[in-house]
C-alpha cells in the first residue's frame, strides 16, 4: 500500500511539473514582446480614420498582404467580395473610380480612364465619356473604348462567368436580350446595342430609363475593360491582363499572389493610385489566430480581408499595440427583421413590442461591444450614405442608452391584442457565432414581456434558399430573422432598395425579408433614382428611411465596426467608406 | 504469395470503385434527394437562373446519376471535356473533376497538395514511432518506476491535448519567443534547409499526439508479451536480456503496432486536418476543409478518393509486412 501511495504521489508531482511547464510556456506565448517590430511606432490609435496615417510619397519595398480568405474570383467581371473590389484597382481601372480620400469623402466619384465624369444628356438617359490618351495595357497597347465595351459585355455571359454583380446589365438591358459576347453573332463580338463606341476614344451608354446611380455602377470592377484577344473566359480570373500600375506575376488560388510594376503603365494618366510599393504580395493562410499574431509581429502589413482582429488577439492588440489599430465603420448594419407574413407580426403593434423590448446594449455586447461590434444604430441607413441621420431615433433607443423600454413594449402588446405575450421563432445562421449570440440576447430580452422565442439555427451557407424564400419563411414560422447588410455601392439605392422596395421581393435569393411593399416607399426610390444630383437624392432617401422606421419591420442593432491592424511601416493608410471601411489599398506604401 | 497479391490488388480496385460510387452518390445524388440543386453549389453570390443552367449543362447534371458516374470513371482514364455551347473546358486524364470555384482541374491540385501532406505525415511517423515505441518499451521494462510514471503522464497529456492547443503553444514558444524554428513556408525544392526548419514544429506537434498513443500501446503489449511462456523459456535458455527483448519480445509487440500504424498512416495521407490548419500548411487536409466550407464538390470528391486509396493501400502493405515480422503468418 505504501509503495502504491508513493507512486501516486510521484505521479501527481510529475504531472504538476509537466503542467507548470506548459502554463509557463503559455504565459510566455500570451504576452508579446514590447520591442516587437509591430509596436515600434504605430502612428496612433485611429490615425487612419478620417485622416491619413503616416503620409509619405516614397516609393519602393514590398507591401505584404495576408488573409484567410481568397477572392471569389480576381476576374474583374466575376469578383463580388468587397476586398476584391478594393484590391483589383492595382491591375484594373474603370472609366471612373472613387476619390482617394479618407472616410466619407471617398464616396465621391472621380474620372479614372475617362478624361472627365460623364456628359449626361437626354434627360439622364445618355452617358458619354472620352478616354484619356495615354492609358495602356501591360503589353503597351492602348486601352480602347471597345475594350471597355467588351469587358462590360462579359457580365451578360452569366452562363460562363457567373458570380459578379449584374447591375449594369439590369439597367442597360432589363429584359436580358443580349446573349453575351461568347454567343454574340456580330463578328467583332460587340453586339450590345446599349453601348456605342463611335471611335477608340469615345464610349456612349444609352439607358432605357434614367438611373442616377449609373456612374456608381461604372465604378465597380465589373465595368473594367478586357482585351478581347486576352480573354480566357472562365479562366480569366487566374491571370487577368493588367491595365493598372501592377501586373500579376503569379497566382495560386488560396495560397499566394505576387504583383510587380507594370512597366507599360503611364503614371501620368492616373491621379488616383499612388502605386508606391515596388512589389505586392498576398499570402493566404488557414489559421486566423496565427495570422493576427504574425501581423502583430510585423511579418505582414495588412489583412486583405479586413474582417478585423479576432477575439483571441484583440485584448493584446488593444493593450500593447493600440497605435497600430483603426476602429472604423464598415458600412454594414446588423439587425433583426420581422416578416409581416408570419403572425402575429402582421400587426405593427406586435412588431413595435419586439423593438421596444429588445435590449440594444446587450445586443451590442453580443456583437463584441462598442469597438469590435459597433455603435448602437437607431435607424436603418448607414452613416456613410447620403440621407443618413445618426440622430434620427424614432424608438428612443439612444435616448434610453440602449436599454429596453418595457412599459412601451407592454403597451404595444396590449394594442396588438397579445397582452400576455406570444410565441415566435428567431432564425439565425449557424455559421456566424456572433449572430447566434445576438439571437440569444434577443430571446432573453423578449422573455421579460412574455414573448417566448425559440432560436432556430439554419444552415448559413444555404441562406438564400431558406430565409431568401418567402415560402420557406412562412412555413417555418420565422417571425424574427437575424441578418446583416452592406451596400454594393454607397447610395440609398445601393443599400436600401433590395431590403425595403416591394418590387425586389424574390421567390429565391430574396433580401426583403419583411416583405415590406409600401407604394409610398417604392415611389420615393423611383424619384431618388431619377435624380442625378446626389444631394437631392439624399434628401429623398432620408424620407424613405423615416418611412421604413415607421413601418416597424426592422430592429437595427449596430452600425458595424471592426478593429483593423495597420503595420508600423505602412504609409498613406486611411479607411474608406467606399470600400466598407477598408484601407484604400491603391494608396498604401511601405517606405517612410 | 503472387496469387495472394493479385487477389488483394483486385479487391483494392473493387473497393476503390465502390467508394467512388458511394462518394459520388453522396455529392451528386443526395442533394437532389433533399431537394437542393447541386448546380447551386457552383454559382456565386448571384444565383442567376442562366448561370445555374449553364453549370448544369456543362457538368451534365441532368444526366441520370449512373451516366454521370460512368462519365466520371471514363474521365479518370481518358480525360474529359466539359462543354456548354461555345464554352468548353478540357480536363486531361486522369480527370478527377474540375473545380468551378477556382477554375482549375482537380488532379494537378491534388498533386500540389499531396507532397505537403506526405512530408508532414512521414516526418511525424518517424518521430512518433521512434519516440513512442522507445518510450513504451522503456516504460514496460521499468514498470512502476518514476520513469514509467512520468513517461505515461506525459503520454496521457499528449493524448488529451488537442493539436490546435499544442500547435499554438509550440509556435508561441519555439517560433515567436525563442525564434528557434520558423513557420512552414518554403517548399523542399525552394530551400531544403528552410523547409526542414519550418517542418520541425508541425512534425513534433503531430508526433506528440501519436507518440503518446503508441507509447501506451507499446507498453501494454510489451507487458503482455513479457508474461508469455516463450519469453520465460528464452530467459531460461540463458539468452541475454537484449536478445530476449530485442529479438523475441519486440517481434510480437510490433504486430499490433504495425496494424494501427497502417491505419493511422493511411488516414493521415488524407490530411492531418488540424495540424495543417494550425500551421497553415496547404495540404490535403486543410484543402478538404476549405472545399467543404465552399461546397467545392469536385475537390472534396478528389480528396476523398485519394484518401481512400491511401487507407486501402496502407492496409495492404501492413498485411504484407505481417509475414515479414511475424513468422506465424503465412500469406496464401
Amino acid at each position: 500500500m505504501t509503495t502504491h501511495r508513493t507512486s501516486k504521489r510521484r505521479l501527481a508531482a510529475g504531472t504538476a511539473v509537466v503542467l507548470a511547464a506548459m502554463l509557463t510556456a503559455t504565459a510566455c506565448g500570451g504576452a508579446d514582446k514590447k520591442d516587437d517590430k509591430g509596436a515600434a511606432s504605430g502612428g496612433g490609435f485611429n490615425a487612419g480614420i478620417e485622416k491619413v496615417a503616416n503620409a509619405s510619397d516614397k516609393k519602393g519595398g514590398e507591401l505584404k498582404f495576408v488573409g484567410t480568405q481568397d477572392a471569389d474570383s480576381w476576374d474583374p467581371q466575376r469578383g463580388y467580395y468587397g476586398f476584391m473590389w478594393d484590391f483589383s484597382r492595382y491591375y484594373t481601372r474603370q472609366l471612373i473610380s472613387f476619390k482617394p480620400a479618407p472616410g466619407k469623402d471617398s464616396t465621391e466619384l472621380v474620372p479614372d480612364l475617362a478624361t472627365a465624369k460623364a456628359e449626361i444628356s437626354d434627360g439622364g438617359k445618355t452617358y458619354k465619356y472620352t478616354l484619356k490618351d495615354n492609358v495602356t495595357w501591360e503589353d503597351g497597347s492602348p486601352v480602347t473604348a471597345q475594350d471597355i465595351k467588351y469587358g462590360i459585355e462579359r457580365t451578360w455571359a452569366q452562363d460562363v462567368i457567373s458570380g459578379g454583380p449584374v447591375y449594369i446589365q439590369q439597367v442597360l438591358d432589363p429584359k436580358a436580350e443580349y446573349p453575351g459576347p461568347y454567343k454574340d453573332t456580330a463578328p467583332d463580338k460587340l453586339g450590345l446595342k446599349a453601348i456605342e463606341t463611335p471611335d477608340a476614344k469615345t464610349i456612349i451608354f444609352k439607358l432605357p430609363t434614367p438611373n442616377g446611380d449609373f456612374e456608381q455602377m461604372l465604378a465597380m470592377p465589373a465595368a473594367s475593360p478586357v482585351k478581347q484577344d486576352k480573354d480566357t473566359a472562365a479562366k480569366y480570373g487566374l491571370k487577368p491582363f493588367s491595365n493598372g500600375p501592377y501586373k500579376i506575376d503569379s497566382y495560386e488560388p488560396n495560397k499566394s499572389m505576387k504583383l510587380s510594376r507594370n512597366e507599360n503603365f503611364k503614371a501620368d494618366s492616373d491621379t488616383i493610385r499612388k502605386a508606391l510599393p515596388d512589389t505586392i504580395s498576398v499570402t493566404f493562410m488557414a489559421n486566423a489566430d496565427d495570422m493576427d499574431k504574425r501581423l502583430m509581429n510585423g511579418e505582414f502589413d495588412v489583412d486583405i480581408n479586413a474582417t478585423g482582429i479576432g477575439q483571441a488577439a484583440r485584448a493584446t492588440a488593444l493593450k500593447d499595440h493600440k497605435g497600430n489599430l483603426d476602429n472604423g465603420q464598415t458600412g454594414f448594419i446588423r439587425y433583426a427583421v420581422m416578416p409581416q407574413t408570419v403572425a402575429p407580426f402582421d400587426n405593427i403593434e406586435c412588431r413595435k413590442a419586439v423593438i421596444y423590448a429588445a435590449d440594444k446594449k446587450s445586443l451590442q455586447t453580443a456583437r463584441g461591444g462598442p469597438q469590435a461590434g459597433g455603435d448602437i444604430a437607431p435607424n436603418m441607413l448607414p452613416l456613410g450614405i447620403k440621407g443618413s441621420d445618426a440622430k434620427y431615433d424614432p424608438y428612443e433607443v439612444l435616448k434610453n442608452d440602449g436599454k429596453p423600454n418595457l412599459d412601451k413594449a407592454k403597451e404595444a402588446l396590449k394594442a396588438c391584442g397579445k397582452e400576455s405575450g406570444f410565441k415566435t421563432t428567431i432564425a439565425v445562421r449557424n455559421n456566424k457565432p456572433v449572430e447566434v449570440a445576438t439571437a440569444v440576447s434577443l430571446q432573453n430580452a423578449l422573455k421579460q414581456v412574455g414573448i417566448e422565442a425559440d432560436v432556430d439555427q439554419f444552415d448559413g451557407a444555404q441562406h438564400s434558399g431558406i430565409i431568401g424564400s418567402p415560402k420557406v419563411v412562412k412555413e417555418k414560422g420565422y417571425g424574427i430573422i437575424i441578418m446583416g447588410w452592406g451596400a454594393d455601392f454607397p447610395t440609398g439605392q445601393g443599400f436600401s432598395q433590395p431590403l425595403v422596395d416591394g418590387r425586389f421581393i424574390l421567390q429565391s435569393g430574396n433580401n426583403n425579408y419583411s416583405e415590406l411593399n409600401d407604394p409610398a416607399i417604392n415611389t420615393l426610390f423611383d424619384q431618388a433614382i431619377a435624380e442625378t444630383d446626389p444631394a437631392k437624392a439624399g434628401d429623398i432617401y432620408k424620407q424613405m428611411n423615416q418611412k421604413v422606421s415607421e413601418a416597424a419591420v426592422y430592429l437595427p442593432f449596430v452600425y458595424d465596426k471592426t478593429i483593423t491592424w495597420r503595420s508600423s511601416r505602412l504609409t498613406n493608410a486611411y479607411t474608406t467608406d467606399a470600400y466598407n471601411g477598408r484601407y484604400d489599398y491603391a494608396s498604401l506604401g511601405v517606405v517612410k | 504469395m503472387l496469387a495472394y497479391l493479385i487477389r488483394r490488388i483486385f479487391a483494392v480496385l473493387v473497393m476503390l470503385l465502390v467508394i467512388t460510387l458511394v462518394t459520388f452518390g453522396i455529392f451528386f445524388l443526395f442533394p437532389k434527394l433533399i431537394g437542393t440543386d447541386p448546380a447551386l453549389y457552383f454559382v456565386g453570390k448571384q444565383s442567376d437562373p442562366i448561370a445555374i443552367e449553364g453549370i448544369r449543362q456543362k457538368m451534365g447534371l441532368d444526366d441520370p446519376i449512373l451516366v454521370q458516374f460512368g462519365k466520371f470513371v471514363v474521365g479518370l482514364v481518358a480525360g474529359r471535356t466539359y462543354a456548354n455551347g461555345p464554352d468548353v473546358t478540357q480536363c486531361a486524364a486522369p480527370c478527377f473533376g474540375y473545380s468551378f470555384k477556382t477554375e482549375q482541374e482537380v488532379w494537378p491540385l491534388l498533386l500540389d497538395w499531396l507532397p505537403v501532406t506526405l512530408s508532414l505525415a512521414l516526418g511525424a511517423v518517424v518521430l512518433w514511432v521512434a519516440g513512442g515505441v522507445a518510450t513504451g518499451v522503456v516504460s514496460a521494462l521499468k514498470r512502476g518506476t518514476v520513469l514509467d510514471r512520468s513517461a505515461m503522464g506525459v503520454a496521457l497529456a499528449g493524448v488529451s491535448l488537442p493539436i490546435y492547443f499544442t500547435g499554438m503553444l509550440v509556435i508561441a514558444l519555439f517560433s515567436d519567443q525563442l525564434g528557434w524554428f520558423g513557420r512552414p513556408e518554403a517548399t523542399f525544392a525552394e530551400d531544403p534547409a528552410k523547409w526542414f526548419n519550418g517542418m520541425i514544429l508541425p512534425w513534433v506537434s503531430l508526433a506528440f499526439l501519436y507518440a503518446a498513443m503508441y507509447a501506451r500501446l507499446t507498453r501494454a503489449t510489451m507487458l503482455e508479451v513479457l508474461n508469455e511462456d516463450y519469453i520465460r523459456t528464452a530467459r531460461a535458455k540463458g539468452l541475454t536480456e537484449p536478445v530476449v527483448i530485442g529479438k523475441h519480445a519486440m517481434r510480437s509487440t510490433m504486430t499490433p503496432i504495425l496494424t494501427v500504424l497502417g491505419l493511422d498512416l493511411g488516414a493521415l495521407m488524407g490530411g492531418a486536418v488540424l495540424t495543417e490548419y494550425t500551421f497553415s500548411l496547404h495540404g490535403l487536409g486543410y484543402s478538404a476543409v476549405r472545399a467543404i466550407s465552399e461546397h467545392d464538390l469536385p475537390v472534396i470528391l478528389g480528396i476523398t478518393l485519394i484518401s481512400a486509396f491511401f487507407v486501402v493501400a496502407a492496409n495492404l502493405i501492413v498485411d504484407l509486412l505481417y509475414a515479414v515480422i511475424d513468422p506465424r503468418v503465412r500469406l496464401s
